[in-house]
């Protein structure tokens, strides 16, 4: 027992010496603030993992942005021009990761200017982060409510929360059955969410307005994150005949929601899901997504515009154009690059490069970009975009709602799929 | 102690101080590869020392940073509340607080998972082998599962931390100070514990088991108490984790089986299992090697990490530490006879 | 949860059609189940890339209908190429851990799974991805029960292998060489019989299995580079549950693991599916564990 201690010496300096080699390796750090005529904005953002998809869309969209606003001239501060760059660092999809890496953002790589994670998990955890550093962050992935409840200061969002993902279908609902002479408390509701942030703050959304216009829920499921069948949440759908259904399951939900439904003949007069768009619904399933009602923070056919990209339209033309990879523009890219533009328009308004300046800026920011009107509440989110609801009507995506937003009337009741 | 080994011990615990100071940026990815060095250890005394290969150790992690959470958040407010996905209520905890809750939420979360190591060993201890590292593959799923329906803990929510009072600078300080003092504190226990009969003992069980028992030991005694340990230093290692992080949830953060879980029986691998320090040596590796392809080579560094398991696991089974045992076995007093016309007795293995 | 006892008990043909999804669920993970006990039969490695080898085969089978090729039909180039691909992994990796001690093994094809799954993850990337059959449904009960074709078709195709790979195995030269392997390798040895090759083809005669219940699955569901894992661990509750030697232990068991899942997740909700079966899995390994005790204990 007593010799491996002894021969442990050896052992003893490998483990000093690999710890010199890691601090050899981690390197002195370096102040990013501005380097030369660059800003260089910093982000840990889901390039691998469960969303590296989603991920993927964000990304595209604050790159895009980026490289217009660089060819437009840049950012002009006190006379000198200045680029935008971004650097990013993989969270996996990983909460805890997202808060590491951010740590590194802000004090090794000594970025004062964030751009936000994919997801209300991770965004999350990068709030208390920025926050305690007082570092600027602009997100616009992260939807969840509960982010604007704590108080932050330094996290602006540019979307809409969560909770009015959903809630919108419940409330067309409501007008669809007055209209057809129905009674809406005699409406029942079947859905099924993912069991992770995001989902259960849409769920709670939908849960709410059901309770406002007192419609029974017959069916709550949870959808577990690593499984693909929802079989038996839609045999029960179809014995207890809903009204309603929701689904909300990232691109994963939506695509075995719709598959599965067509199998298993299950429909109602409403259903509705969420990410449509990232689970290419209409080319994937053609004609067993007509009728599905999709909530988006954004559409190309919205009447927004801005000196960047011009309207919705054209941001969706040029953006398609750039990237053949897309048949169409999902909204995580248009609010990314949404996101960058609020970042360039406090940089412009505040004239400085002070976090504390440009977190007043943003604080003030009241502007009208491609994506949405923008302007923040004291908590941080966006109170000034509301959300629409998009019906998948012969294979495209048709505005139907707030009815104001309409290009289309809704079709209503959906049909059964053959 | 020898005098020479005093040295280095003291040496490292300098280096162990002065990283944070040292590279301000990076203290808290220092606190995770203290984290990393405990989870080694822990999994040796199971894996290595008694030849229990656990494949779901995770779920302590993951018990310590629930049952942590629930007490700094519970002793304040009410936990169902806080964690409610609507209505959220404003939180302010005052240091005092803060620091009690803490301090409550690390003991309790030291102390249950070391109740549940109990009665988790009354029921899977009896398993053998592989059946033993599926079956606790099976518990870590199964609480991730279980936490992530249960509502009251948020979820799969999660719940976000209190946060610590203290200026930047202060919280990763404090926390990597509370890291290390773990992984120092479980490294000072187990050094003693190896050094007593209850080493022997494990160590008997590993070899022969039933003969062990044949011979009168009270295996299951030992069995329990030993994987009792792993949970208590794990539990710790779980609240602090789940404080520094500042959100936590069940599939990714506390109860990682496929990350976290897997990394400890592959850190402890690389090192040589079976020994003192072999863990630890794994761990630093493993960690330097992970935080190098995640930076440098993004994208890739999973397959980095799976060719690595593989090449250790079918090539270089002994780790580093046998490895060099068998390379140079006077570094660790054995004494290997090499005359010629005598029977080579190969002296005692540590 | 009483309440969707009762639309069971007052509706009895929604029994119909959870038996009816929770077999054609069962028969999927059966295949993949009897190539895991394959394996671990006769070269005792537990593969833990079980699930990333069927992955891999519903992403050949997606690359394939890329070029045109019907999914039913590439169902045999796929099963080719993942047989050689099993070959190639066994000479590589497989064929070094065999002698060790058994948790080697596990961890060896671990790594193998993570680096699996970052190759398809990289090719592929994480999109999830299926694959259209083509095939209608079938409507019965007045449309209260419905199964797609595909399913049904999948339900035979895995009662149509279970029989060949018993035949084999038993008539066959080659499938006697493997059982005895299973049975003793040394003896196996000793009588002629070279191991490595019955070792080599057993692992590769998995990975064609587990190809093929890749493109099934893609038909049915969908496929992820990281998605494996839900079969991985499927698999392993039913060998576990039926035991090594007995292919129709295992057939039965994944049937029944199939609709206990459907059951427990109409009755309890989906967010239980997975906890029900490792639930499952843990019972099955205690009661394992008490009935050997017993056994010991009688024997003292």
């Amino acid at each position: 027992m007593q010799q491996h201690f002894q021969g442990s010496a050896l052992a003893r300096a490998l483990v000093v010496g690999a710890a010199l080699a890691v601090g050899a390796v981690a390197g002195t750090p370096v102040s990013a603030q501005a380097e030369g005529d660059t800003i260089v904005l910093g982000s840990a953002i889901s390039i691998t993992g469960k969303y590296s998809q989603e991920g993927k869309n964000a990304s595209d969209g604050y790159n895009f942005a980026v490289k217009r606003i660089n060819e437009m001239g840049g950012v002009k501060i006190k006379g000198k021009t200045y680029k935008l760059a971004i650097k990013y660092y993989d969270d996996e999809s990983t909460p805890a990761r997202t808060a590491q890496l951010l740590e590194r953002i802000i004090n090794q790589d000594g970025i004062k200017y964030i751009l936000g994670p994919y997801g209300s998990g991770p965004t999350k955890a990068a709030a208390p982060v920025t926050e305690k550093y007082k570092i600027p962050m602009v997100e616009s992935e992260g939807a969840s409510r509960s982010l604007f409840t704590q108080g932050y200061r330094y996290m602006f969002a540019a979307l809409s929360t969560s909770d009015q993902y959903l809630a919108p279908v419940i409330d067309l609902a409501d007008e669809l059955a007055r209209k057809s002479g129905k009674n809406p408390s005699d409406m029942k509701i079947g859905m099924a969410f993912e069991n992770d942030p995001f989902s259960l703050d849409v769920r709670q959304g939908v849960v709410d307005q059901a309770k406002k216009f007192n419609m029974k829920i017959v069916v709550d499921d949870k959808m577990p994150r690593d499984l693909s069948d929802i079989s038996a949440t839609l045999t029960k759908m179809k014995a207890l005949r809903p009204d309603i259904i929701v689904f909300s399951g990232h691109t994963k939900g939506a695509t075995t929601a719709t598959r599965q439904m067509k199998e298993l003949g299950v429909n109602a007069s409403i259903v509705a899901m969420t990410h449509c768009e990232s689970a290419k619904l209409t080319t994937q399933f053609g004609a067993a997504s007509e009728g599905i009602l999709c909530p988006t923070q954004w559409a190309e056919t919205l009447k927004y515009k801005d000196d960047v990209f011009g309207t919705a339209m054209d941001y969706n033309k040029a953006f398609l154009a750039a990237h053949p990879d897309y048949k169409i523009v999902p909204y995580q890219a248009a609010q990314g690059s949404g996101a960058v533009e609020i970042w360039a328009d406090a940089f412009r308004r505040a004239q400085s490069l002070d976090t504390e300046k440009l977190r007043d800026a943003l604080a003030a920011t009241d502007m009208q970009t491609f994506y949405g009107n923008i302007k923040f509440s004291a908590e941080g989110n966006n109170i000034a975009k509301p959300m629409v609801l998009r019906q998948i009507q012969g294979g495209k995506y048709v505005v139907v709602a707030p009815t104001k937003y309409a290009s289309e009337p809704v079709v209503y009741p959906r049909k059964a799929v053959q | 102690m020898t005098r020479r080994s005093l040295t280095l011990h003291l040496l490292i615990l300098a280096a162990g101080i002065a990283a944070p100071f040292l590279f301000p940026g990076h203290t808290v990815q220092f606190a995770v590869f203290w984290i990393f060095v405990l989870f080694a250890q822990t999994w040796d005394t199971m894996g290595g020392q008694m030849g229990y290969n656990s494949l779901g150790n995770i779920t302590f992690f993951g018990l310590g940073m629930y049952i942590c959470a629930v007490v700094q958040i519970g002793l304040v407010y009410n936990v169902g509340e806080y964690t409610a996905a609507t209505g959220a209520i404003k939180v302010d905890f005052t240091n005092q607080q803060y620091y009690t809750g803490l301090a409550l939420g690390v003991f309790l979360a030291a102390i249950g998972p070391t109740i549940v190591a109990a009665i988790l060993s009354w029921i899977l201890l009896g398993l053998r082998g592989p059946y033993f590292a599926i079956g606790t593959l099976g518990v870590a799923i199964a609480a991730a599962e279980l936490t992530s329906a249960w509502s009251w803990v948020g979820g799969g929510s999660g719940i976000s931390m209190p946060v610590f009072p203290g200026g930047p600078g202060m919280r990763e300080r404090f926390f990597y100070a509370a890291c290390m003092l773990a992984a120092v504190l479980c490294y000072l226990f187990l050094r003693w514990l190896y050094s007593t009969r209850f080493s022997l003992a494990i160590n008997a069980i590993r070899d022969d088991e039933d003969k062990a028992e044949a011979l009168g030991l009270h295996t299951v005694r030992y069995k329990t108490v030993a994987w009792s340990v792993s949970a208590f230093f794990l539990g710790i290692a779980g609240a602090l984790f789940g404080n520094m992080t500042g959100f936590i949830e069940p599939l990714e953060t506390a109860y990682p089986t496929l990350t976290f879980g897997i990394f400890m029986v592959a850190m402890t691998l690389l090192g040589g299992k079976g020994t003192l320090w072999g863990p630890i040596i794994g761990a630093t590796l493993f960690y330097t090697v992970r935080e190098l392809t995640w930076t440098y080579l993004l994208g890739w560094q999973y397959i980095a990490l799976g060719v690595l398991i593989i090449v250790n696991v079918v090539y270089f089974q002994q780790g580093v530490l046998g490895w060099l045992q068998a390379r140079k076995p006077h570094w660790f007093g054995i004494h290997v006879d090499t005359r010629p016309d005598r029977v080579a007795k190969a002296g005692s293995k540590p | 949860m009483w309440d969707n006892l009762q639309i069971l008990g007052n509706a009895p043909v929604f029994n119909i059609q959870l038996l009816l999804n929770g077999m054609s669920v069962g028969a999927v993970f059966a295949l993949v189940a009897y190539g895991l006990a394959l394996v671990w039969g006769v070269t005792s490695v537990k593969n833990l890339a079980q699930g990333d080898f069927v992955m891999m085969g519903g992403y050949l089978g997606y690359e394939l209908s890329r070029h045109g090729i019907h999914p039913m039909v590439a169902i045999v180039p796929v099963a080719i190429l993942m047989f050689a691909y099993g070959w190639l992994i066994y000479r590589l990796i497989i064929r070094r851990v065999i002698q060790l001690d058994l948790f080697t093994s596990l961890l060896a094809t671990f790594g193998l799974a993570i680096t699996m799954q970052q190759v398809l993850n990289l090719v592929f990337g994480p999109d999830v991805r299926t694959l259209k059959s083509g095939f209608g449904r079938f409507e019965m009960f007045g449309g209260m029960v419905d199964i797609t074709q595909i399913r049904v078709i999948a339900f035979g195709m895995c009662l149509v292998l279970a029989v060949a790979m018993v035949l084999f195995l038993k008539k066959s030269r080659m499938g006697q060489a493997i059982r005895a392997t299973a049975q003793d390798p040394r003896a196996a040895r000793v009588l002629g019989v070279n191991t490595d090759i019955v070792y080599a083809l057993t692992f590769s005669i998995n990975s064609a299995i587990c190809g093929v219940a890749g493109v099934i699955i893609a038909m049915i569901w969908v496929i992820q580079p990281f998605y494996g894992i839900a079969y991985s661990v499927r698999a392993f509750v039913i060998v576990t549950a039926a035991g090594l030697g007995n292919f129709p232990a295992v057939i039965a068991t994944a049937l029944g693991l199939g609709v206990l899942e459907q059951y427990s997740g109409f009755v309890l909700g989906a967010q239980f599916q997975q906890a029900t079966v490792v639930g499952l899995l843990l019972l099955i390994l205690v009661w394992r564990q008490t009935l050997l005790r017993r056994h010991r204990l009688s024997l003292q």
